[in-house]
């Protein structure tokens, strides 16, 4: 099909079994849906800020820390979703954002594995330390919620990433925790759904929470994890009024998932390393 | 009369008789109103005045009641326990004065004569649109166990009580029996707000005390209190309500433009041009756009009509809002409460967001939740008409102009046409009798 195109087939032969590329071509698909028909708040300046300052300071860490190969898709995602999700009254914020993330990765390493996923990490920090920034999590609306859910999840079991049970595994719970708020309350199922269709949810479930370089190593791990950030954040949103309040949580919650790692020990993960789906494909 | 003075008259005429077809069936309020007797309290839409600097947060609601005093009643969920010095009244000018000021308005411009140098000439016409308030209709109920009386004040003309409660059906007995007649339906929402921990503030006229204020109407109700909650309760106003309803809300805040953050937040179509024929109904178009914008994003989404800092503004839709109307109104930050118009400066900012959202129970099932954003950015709903030269034009500029108008009618007539729904053909019939000829000679 796809691949077969001429210009397709010149890619390297792994091109297709690493999920990073299609969460490339969803985010970026996503962003330019924005620009040119519904408007949800990315800007140009700022997406172009963000972006190129994640993969300049990829650059600049990679040869800093003498790292032997520059990836860039990682810092590429990490700029597509600050794009998204972050709003700042100052273009240079974007830029700001996109440094911390990225430098965050290679400055708080423990173990070997990096603790923060960068995007969550440079909202948290800007957040936290300037009064100009915002997320604005309703903008969607519910038609680029779906065709966004609905690619998002099929980049998942088309690709099946090894880690991408996190996903889920968030998504399950969040939803059950606001099913129980709603039952608790008598309130209709209309509202628990309505809580659900926000964008910024996605975009953290399938893009920061479940990072697999930043996820706990074994699958049971995962969910206590994934439970943990959505009842921590739950209980921010409606019971201290933070907004937005999953990104704290899960700021707050990963310095932890060295802790599940020592006590579920299982394979560490690594991008450049096929999967056994992708070495079949 | 200058002419300037008659059409700005004319349009303020146009404006008031949308007002009045609006105020058409229908229901609610952030809180709701019940009346004491079935009766036919009905409007269709309700506006608030939402003051917000960090926590503190003031709301006041005014209510265009048009039935008998005594029969008024209003319940509104509150975060807080809420002590006397927190409630106060607001003269209903002074919301209406924020209404006009940020109302989408109407631009005139006149083409000056193409064969001479070009100076612009601008004029404003907006006039308050249509945002009036608020009641519902309620069905008879029947102990109240969990209820409890917290407080109960005088306030104007109002007799005023903070309940807390332990379960809805003691709730719904407790108001029913005290004369606010609540909807079927609505124990399962209150029920709701009472396991959030809120209070009701319920509120009843003192006939005996209006008369002694010699006012012939309501004044709007303000409750000023802290909350980490930034949120305006609708849920109660959909229970039991006849179709959607319209609610506008004028955020004053100290940083930026206010949005909702659980439903998406748009701007309302500006800066277009239209048939000149537009001044004398500008109230009938504003009101077929606005359904159209509604239904374009499927009556899900709540639009901005105004956005933009209280200091200044351009053009004006009315006198810019003195300090002490805005400290009226609840933005208590600014520095001076006196009658100068306001003038933003540092450490003492406000801005203004006027968001105007249709709402019913289906596509609004939750309460709105909104976020004050660091977005100071400027917009306002502008319409534009332009007046074409109509004096002699003897040079070849003045040729290459008149060839030019037929298009630009055209334009004008699509563009109306695209914002309104409206039939071109009719658009354009309207035209040629108003002067505005899009047919090729």
């Amino acid at each position: 099909m796809l691949r077969s195109l001429p210009v397709l087939r010149s890619l390297p032969p792994n091109f297709w079994s690493d999920a990073r590329h299609y969460q490339i071509f969803a985010l970026a698909t996503l962003l330019i849906f924005n620009m040119g028909w519904l408007d949800f708040g990315a800007r140009p300046l700022n997406s172009a800020l963000a972006i190129g300052a994640a993969l300049l300071t990829q650059v600049a860490c990679t040869r800093w820390f003498g790292l032997p190969q520059l990836d860039l898709r990682s810092p590429l995602i990490t700029g597509l979703s600050l794009s998204l999700l972050l709003r700042a009254d100052t273009a240079w914020l974007h830029a700001a954002a996109g440094v911390i993330g990225i430098a965050s990765k290679f400055i708080f390493r423990i173990d070997g594995k990096h603790i923060w996923n960068p995007a969550g990490f440079a909202i948290v920090v800007l957040l936290f330390t300037s009064n100009d920034v915002w997320i604005s999590p309703g903008q969607w609306g519910t038609a680029v919620w779906f065709a966004a859910l609905l690619g998002f999840f099929a980049i998942l079991v088309l690709h099946a990433a090894r880690r991408s049970d996190m996903a889920l595994f968030f998504l399950g719970c969040h939803a059950a925790l606001l099913l129980a708020r709603a039952a608790w309350l008598g309130d209709p199922l209309v509202i628990p759904l309505h809580q659900l269709q926000s964008g910024a949810i996605l975009i953290f479930a399938f893009f920061m929470i479940s990072d697999p370089r930043t996820s706990p190593d074994s699958r049971l791990g995962r969910f206590i994890f994934a439970l943990s950030v959505a009842a921590l954040g739950h209980y921010m949103a409606f019971f201290m009024q933070m907004r937005p309040a999953l990104y704290v949580a899960l700021i707050v919650l990963s310095p932890f998932i060295l802790l599940i790692d020592k006590i579920l020990p299982a394979e560490r993960f690594a991008w450049n390393r096929p999967t056994l789906q992708g070495a079949s494909r | 009369m200058t002419s300037q003075a008659s059409s700005r008259l004319q349009s303020t005429v146009a404006i008031a008789a949308v007002f009045v077809a609006l105020a058409a069936p229908a229901a609610a309020f952030c809180g709701f109103y019940v009346a004491k007797a079935d009766s036919k309290l009905f409007n269709k839409s309700s506006k608030v005045v939402l003051a917000r600097d960090g926590n503190t947060t003031a709301i006041t609601m005014a209510a265009d009641y048009q039935g008998e005093p005594k029969e008024f009643a209003v319940v509104i969920p509150v975060p807080t326990f809420i002590e006397r010095k927190q409630i106060g009244v607001v003269e209903m000018k002074t919301i209406d004065h924020l209404d006009a000021f940020t109302a989408p308005r109407l631009v005139e411009y006149r083409d000056e004569d193409p064969c001479a140098p070009r100076e612009m000439v601008m004029r404003r016409l907006g006039g308050p649109l249509p945002a009036s308030t608020a009641m519902l209709s309620a069905a008879p109920g029947g102990r109240y166990a969990g209820v409890t009386v917290e407080a109960s004040y005088d306030v104007g003309e109002y007799d005023v009580s903070i309940l807390s409660a332990q379960e809805s059906d003691g709730l719904v007995n407790f108001l029913n029996d005290n004369g606010y007649k609540i909807p079927a339906g609505a124990d399962a929402v209150l029920g709701s707000y009472i396991k959030q921990k809120m209070r009701f503030f319920i509120a009843k006229v003192n006939i005996e005390r209006m008369s002694k204020l010699a006012n012939n109407y309501l004044r709007p109700l303000q409750v000023r209190y802290e909350t980490p909650k930034f949120m305006l309760p609708i849920r109660l106003g959909t229970v039991n309500a006849n179709g959607p309803q319209d609610l506008i809300i004028l955020a004053l805040t100290r940083n930026g433009r206010v949005e909702t953050s659980n439903y998406r937040t748009v701007k309302i179509p500006s800066d277009t041009n239209v048939p000149l024929y537009v001044k004398n109904e500008f109230g009938n178009f504003y009101k077929a756009m606005f359904d159209r914008a509604v239904e374009r994003e499927d009556q899900r989404a709540v639009f901005v009509e105004y956005a933009w800092d209280m200091g200044w503004c351009d053009p004006c839709a009315s006198e810019p809002l003195s300090n002490k109307e805005l400290v009226e109104l609840g933005a208590r930050w600014i520095a001076s409460d006196d009658d100068k118009p306001y003038r933003s400066f540092q450490g003492a900012n406000a801005y203004v967001t006027r968001l105007h959202v249709r709402y019913d129970a289906k596509t609004f099932p939750e309460d709105l939740v909104l976020l004050e954003t660091r977005d100071r950015g400027n917009f306002q709903g502008r319409y534009v008409l332009r007046h074409p030269w109509t004096g002699r034009t003897a040079c070849e500029a003045g040729a290459q102009y008149r060839a030019s108008l037929r298009v630009r009618f055209e334009q004008e007539a699509r563009n109306l046409a695209n914002l309104t729904g409206w039939s071109l053909a009719d658009i354009q019939a309207r035209m040629e009798q108003t002067g505005q000829s899009t047919r090729l000679r």
